[in-house]
């Protein structure tokens, strides 16, 4: 059970961290679908400095760059060009999946030291529930305390505020004279930094290695998350979890006895997406989901 | 700064996918010369060496069939405004329609019918699949592109369990394939000595249809003014949701048929990595190709590029398999850059008295 909930949170964390960016990103109204490709060029960049300086910290700090990178492409190209904003993050998880291949060529099958707990094991209680909770590596907790910043920055703040109005009606907003394209691209670079700190997160930490396309569809699950989670940041940590234990269902639910078959079990999250969407729609239920989302805007006017 | 043009440009409509192309090359270039490779000849290679044989352009001919198929259907629906990204979903959901009507066919059947039942139930495989998320926007608004998305990897875990679980192949040794679909279920080859098969034809004849529907119909006209101006097809009398529904059949079909075409072309069995990404390249195709189904035909034929070039580097140089993205992806950037130009011109400074 102890080792089903440590695995549960790594394996959380970078969900979290690019769901978190993601949902900021969305409330400004704009739909970045490149978050698979931010996480891999974040992965790679944070692998590559950590290999070579054998600092985690600096391997983040790449990671977080590399993520704001991308995000300016796609902020360049869809809030610049006022493209379409689902092609243009498709551009974006296609073109981060083929250059952090090319980069990462080089350092597959290098290892690193994977980033230890805060606390060394030494100093832990011997509580197994104080245990799980003090004994993890700083970005889980920092993933934890983002996602509550978030929450604090949209609902406590004036910024936040003007941001989550820009997401709901950007010509009312401009009207008024807020920086909608100052503020959204923000929010965008704000969303690849934690996408590419998701990547850090899984290339330093959960693997930790190297691989190419080694996130796996985790970028696409943490677009799901968002919607599942209603666009309120602390339901993104709940949802993050719950995804977690579901993907880790398929290695656990042999050992549980499931008669399941474990591709099944893997689509529930999907499911359980797609339903939640429903509902939320359904029900007239879009308190938060940002009703210009995906909708370009440009001030002619 | 942007400045909406007048009327949008007609030469840059046609141009823009040329210069696009070109941007490509170039930033390829720069990128490979910046990681230390060399760019003369990844050039080549990925550009040039697939035109170098007769063997290399059949080869291309062989990866455009899926790609027009999805793309030409793709095209109408963005046309539409309606963003179907659910392909590769649909695809996959067409190819294990066919792969179960070629694997569960009585031995005495009449094979001559056993290839277009195939195709037909690919048809109807991504149709089906395609429709899950235009019932859930009519009756719930929710977010297409998300509900087509998430169907992906539904379809993708679908497949996977078919083949290692009830349809894996009984004398497949363990490995992820059902058995090699019977002979009456395989796509003929048009072309002696290259895989070129008939698949070219249907895509040709599906762009043609879908191109005639577009332009020359009622039902195209309807889909045209929705993505102009859907309050003005409202008011003309077009429902939004059978639009929707409409084209959401339309392109779910065709990818589910590309996936049935694949499966009993190329393939000619069921495995986990049927898709090889053709559903995303897909989308690329429909912008490629101005959202024109003719179009998509040709624009077809500039991704497969993409995927011969990047297969003979990988052979070649040793690139990973990844890397053809790199140009996908570039080019799909500069591609939607570029037609910003055809609506606004750039402005390097403000004009006065205009706020």
């Amino acid at each position: 059970m102890e080792a089903f909930i440590v695995s549960m949170i790594v394996a959380a964390t970078p969900l979290l961290l690019a769901a978190t960016g993601e949902l900021v990103a969305e409330r400004s109204g704009v739909l970045n679908l490149g978050v698979e490709g931010m996480m891999l060029l974040g992965a790679v960049a944070a692998f590559a400095v950590t290999l070579s300086t054998g600092s985690s910290a600096l391997g983040f700090v790449a990671g977080a760059g590399a993520g704001v990178g991308a995000a300016a492409l796609f902020a360049l190209v869809a809030l610049g060009f006022t493209a379409n904003q689902a092609a243009t993050g498709l551009a974006l998880a296609i073109f981060g999946t083929g250059v952090s291949g090319l980069i990462g060529q080089s350092y597959v099958g290098n290892a690193i030291d994977p980033l230890a707990p805060v606390l060394a094991a030494g100093k832990l209680p011997d509580n197994p529930a104080l245990r799980v909770i003090l004994g993890q590596d700083a970005m889980v907790y920092f993933a934890l305390l983002l996602a509550f910043g978030v929450w604090f920055y949209l609902s406590r703040t004036r910024s936040g505020l003007k941001l989550r109005a820009i997401g709901d009606d950007a010509v009312s907003a401009h009207a008024v004279g807020l920086k909608v394209l100052g503020s959204r691209t923000a929010a965008v670079l704000f969303g690849g930094a934690c996408a590419g700190l998701a990547g850090a997160y899984l290339s330093l930490v959960y693997t930790p290695l190297w691989g190419e396309n080694m996130t796996a569809g985790r970028g696409w699950i943490a677009l799901a998350l968002v919607v599942f989670a209603g666009w309120g940041p602390v339901r993104v940590i709940f949802g993050a979890y719950l995804f977690a234990a579901a993907s880790l269902s398929q290695f656990y639910g042999g050992v549980l006895g499931l008669s399941i078959p474990s591709q099944f079990l893997a689509m529930t999250p999907y499911l359980a997406t797609i339903l939640a969407l429903v509902v939320i729609s359904a029900a007239g239920a879009r308190r938060n989901a940002p009703a210009m989302l995906g909708l370009p805007f440009r001030p002619d006017r | 700064m942007l400045e909406r043009r007048v009327a949008p440009s007609p030469v840059l409509a046609i141009l823009s996918p040329i210069i696009a192309v070109v941007l490509t090359i170039l930033a390829g270039f720069a990128l490979f010369a910046a990681l230390g490779k060399d760019p003369v000849k990844a050039m080549e290679i990925y550009f040039l060496s697939p035109f170098a044989d007769a063997y290399n352009r059949s080869e291309l001919l062989v990866k455009a069939i899926p790609l027009a198929l999805i793309g030409s259907g793709l095209a109408i629906c963005f046309r539409a405004g309606v963003f179907n990204i659910g392909a590769p979903g649909q695809y996959t959901l067409g190819a294990i329609f066919a792969g179960g009507v070629a694997l569960h066919a009585p031995e005495n059947a009449a094979m001559i019918w056993l290839l277009p039942l195939c195709l037909a139930a690919g048809f109807v495989g991504g149709m089906l699949w395609g429709w899950i998320p235009a019932i859930l926007r009519n009756l719930a608004g929710a977010n297409v592109i998300l509900v087509s998305l998430m169907l992906t990897y539904v379809a993708a875990l679908l497949l996977d369990w078919l083949v290692r679980g009830p349809w894996a192949d009984p004398l497949g040794r363990g490995f992820p394939k059902t058995a090699t679909f019977p002979d009456g279920a395989l796509m003929p080859n048009l072309l002696a000595g290259t895989r070129l098969h008939w698949g070219l034809v249907l895509a040709v004849i599906a762009a043609l249809a879908l191109a005639w529907m577009l332009f020359r119909t009622r039902r195209g006209f309807g889909i045209r003014a929705m993505g102009l101006a859907p309050k003005a097809a409202a008011f003309g009398g077009f429902s939004e949701a059978k639009t929707v529904t409409y084209v959401l059949l339309v392109s779910g079909g065709l990818a589910g048929l590309a996936g049935a075409v694949e499966a009993t072309a190329t393939i000619q069995q069921l495995q986990p990595d049927i898709a090889a990404g053709y559903g995303f390249a897909a989308i690329i195709v429909a912008f490629l190709g101005r959202l024109n189904p003719i179009g998509a035909l040709i624009a077809a034929l500039a991704l497969a590029v993409t995927y011969i070039g990047g297969e003979n580097a990988q052979i070649l140089l040793k690139l990973p398999k990844n890397a053809a993205f790199v140009f996908q992806g570039m080019l799909l950037f500069f591609l939607l850059a570029c037609d910003t130009l055809i609506h606004y011109r750039i402005r390097l400074y403000r004009r006065a008295g205009i706020a």
